[in-house]
């Protein structure tokens, strides 16, 4: 019998490899343009994040900052699976998610280089990206709350009778606070529609989720304890990603109650801007960089029959679109110090005494 | 006009808005069908079904999410946390998500929803379900924070949080469930922010608030018989906190005590004692006093707690000495 003690001691993890590249997924049926836009989609968020950590090294982005470079392929298949006024929470690494809904880029950009042209007016920052006229109802910081805070929307979208859905997504880590075990529960009890996305990268930050976790799978191994089906795909494929998002939305929408979906990716770098990743064993970041979102999509949409022109178009229309992005956000202004004392309340302002 | 007790206040207040407002929603742990723990919320679940009166798991975090989340899209509920002592397993959703999302979405977000809590002690509960909590919410930027200390304030307040657009925690003191008081027929609507003067006098100003307003005025009286006349003033409302009433009065009396159940650090009495220290430190004749419960957990036994807790008896030493000075 192996001690609890040895086999989650930090490092004692087994390197996880991902799965052989394969045409097995070539035929799902998925319209031929949606899967441009998904193509589209994955260009515009690998090539966002890689400007995004540019402009902190450039010491435009001030703060911390966690990128999903690796992971688009989850927000992408979800971000086009749902509907236009369903509703989406997402953790502090929420650009893909936010700019999967239809946020524009530029003000994306401009809110994590603190600029009153940004989402938020620079009151926010990287780690709390909201557009509510997208449906994004927030990014959420601190690991857990969202879950619960996700239900509550899943419960107004029932009560008003509005035939929308809730998709929450958050990180393997999060699998082991007490808020999670809560949220789940309560979305089980009150069969709410919502869907939980538990985007499983292997390190909650630093250290292995499986050095810390009781089960294999953090997220599927757990749906069993709320009634749930153990639902466990491929992350990095955006063809999966989307099927497993539209059924889980129908049956949120049809009254069928929560789902809680693993979907399995690697981030390509570290945890956050100061983190290089140097816990990952050898083999395994280079494994994953090569099972690549990106790149595996567009090679099978060139087997599909789509020529490298065309990809080649969308890649280039998607770069000018960060340049200009990138341009129209650096050329905001720095905010007002006046806007740092409104909205605290919802007169607009923050007096809190007469 | 009829006599309603502190907790037949609560669901009366709660009933008037539910009645009038189809969007607000109740939830919290065995308030529906069981009619909650201190019996605030008997007869909800009949009236207004169990689609607006929720009774949940054990699940703090949960609750005030659903309420949050629920806030953000339309609804306006008010959940329980039975005993305010359990906000700190469910502060996180209060300090950090409710309180703040307003403003780091730039105003893109409105929280119109009401935490109600039972808090205070007095019924021998010990240290885990008796604490005094308001000065904690009070010192958290984006929370308006009520506590009433009659039925008639419980229905007006209610529903004036109920009514607010801003996160609203509503203390109920556990103590005085089972008062009662005169309260008229038809609607009530109060307003936040505002203090009330319950007793007026002109030798000094007591600020008190939930329980301790009860034991302010018993002093006031005692003291009256010695010729010394104090002005009672009930706080109600530490955010928005009503500035005027309280440094009118303490500028004019000369003398400023307060009469606080939290712990003695960073009570409410410290802001008030700061503010007036600021703001009228020329007509203060004595040095500002704060009367509290000294800096430990509340103890179980009855006579510790009643050893501990702000009594009449203290309430009257230290006015009368400190008029003397």
């Amino acid at each position: 019998m192996t001690a609890i003690g040895t086999q989650h001691e930090y490092g004692a993890h087994p390197i996880v490899l991902p799965p052989a590249a394969s045409t097995a997924q070539d035929g799902l049926d998925i319209a031929p343009a949606l899967r441009l836009g998904l193509y589209r989609r994955l260009e515009e968020l690998r090539q966002f994040e890689t400007r995004a950590y540019d402009l902190f090294m450039q010491q435009l982005v001030k703060g911390t900052s966690h990128l999903s470079l690796g992971m688009e392929a989850i927000s992408a298949g979800f971000g086009a699976a749902m509907r236009k006024d369903d509703y989406t929470f997402a953790t502090y690494r929420g650009h893909a998610h936010t700019l999967s809904r239809g946020v524009p880029m530029a003000p994306v950009l401009a809110e994590l280089l603190g600029r009153q042209n940004g989402l938020m007016g620079g009151k926010g920052g990287s780690m709390h990206l909201t557009s509510v006229e997208h449906g994004v109802l927030g990014s959420y910081a601190i690991i857990g709350a969202h879950l619960c805070v996700a239900n509550g929307a899943a419960w107004s979208a029932q009560v008003r009778g509005s035939g929308q859905v809730t998709v929450c997504f958050f990180g393997d880590g999060t699998t082991n606070i007490g808020a999670f075990h809560e949220a789940l529960n309560y979305a089980a009890v009150f069969s709410l529609p919502v869907v939980f996305v538990c985007e499983n990268n292997l390190y909650m930050e630093y250290t292995s989720i499986a050095d810390i976790t009781a089960v294999p799978s953090p997220a599927a191994d757990r749906a069993a304890s709320y009634g749930l089906p153990a639902i466990k795909i491929d992350g990095n494929d955006v063809d999966v990603v989307y099927r497993t998002a539209a059924d889980a939305l129908e049956l949120a929408r049809s009254g069928g109650g929560p789902s809680l979906i693993e979907a399995v990716t690697y981030r390509h770098g570290g945890h956050s801007r100061a983190d290089p990743g140097k816990y990952r064993p050898a083999g395994e970041v280079e494994a994953w960089l090569a099972y690549d979102p990106l790149t595996n999509y567009r090679a099978r949409l060139t087997r599909l029959g789509v020529a490298d022109s065309e990809l080649d178009g969308i890649r280039a229309d998607v770069a000018r679109a960060v340049d200009e992005a990138t341009e129209e956000a650096k050329n905001g202004r720095l905010p007002d110090v006046e806007s740092a004392f409104t909205d605290v309340w919802a007169d607009g302002g923050s007096q809190w005494r007469n | 006009m009829a006599q309603l007790s502190y907790r037949e206040a609560v669901s009366r207040g709660i009933a008037q808005e539910m009645s009038r407002d189809e969007r607000v929603m109740l939830i919290g742990e065995d308030i529906g069908g069981a009619g909650g723990v201190f019996k605030t919320t008997g007869g909800l679940s009949e009236q207004f079904g169990r689609r607006r009166v929720v009774d949940t798991p054990i699940s703090e975090q949960a609750i005030l999410g659903a309420a949050m989340g629920a806030a953000m899209t339309g609804l306006r509920p008010i959940a329980e946390i039975m005993f305010a002592d359990f906000f700190a397993v469910c502060w996180d959703i209060v300090v950090n998500e409710i309180a703040k999302m307003r403003y780091m979405t730039n105003g893109q977000v409105t929280m119109p929803l009401v935490i109600k809590s039972g808090n205070g002690g007095s019924l021998r509960m010990g240290a885990q379900h008796s604490q005094s909590v308001e000065n904690w919410a009070m010192a958290v930027p984006g929370l308006k924070v009520v506590t009433p200390s009659t039925p008639l304030d419980v229905v007006g307040l209610m529903a004036a949080a109920v009514r607010s657009d801003d996160p609203v925690l509503f203390f109920e003191h556990k103590g005085l469930y089972a008062s009662k008081g005169e309260v008229p027929d038809g609607e009530i609507v109060d307003e936040l922010g505002k203090a009330a003067i319950r007793r007026p006098g002109k030798d000094a100003t007591v600020l008190a608030l939930g329980l301790m307003v009860g034991r302010a005025l018993d002093a006031a009286e005692e003291l009256a018989r010695e010729g010394i006349d104090v002005e009672v003033i009930d706080v109600r409302s530490l955010v928005p906190l009503d500035t005027q009433t309280l440094l009118t009065s303490i500028s004019r009396t000369g003398r400023l005590f307060t009469v606080e159940e939290n712990p003695r650090l960073l009570g409410w009495g410290a802001e008030i004692a700061s503010i007036a220290a600021d703001e009228c430190f020329w007509d203060l004749d004595v040095p500002i006093h704060r009367i509290t419960t000294p800096h430990i957990p509340l103890p179980s036994a009855d006579s510790l707690e009643d050893a501990v807790l702000p009594s009449v008896d203290r309430i009257v030493q230290d006015v009368r000495k400190g008029v003397y000075l």
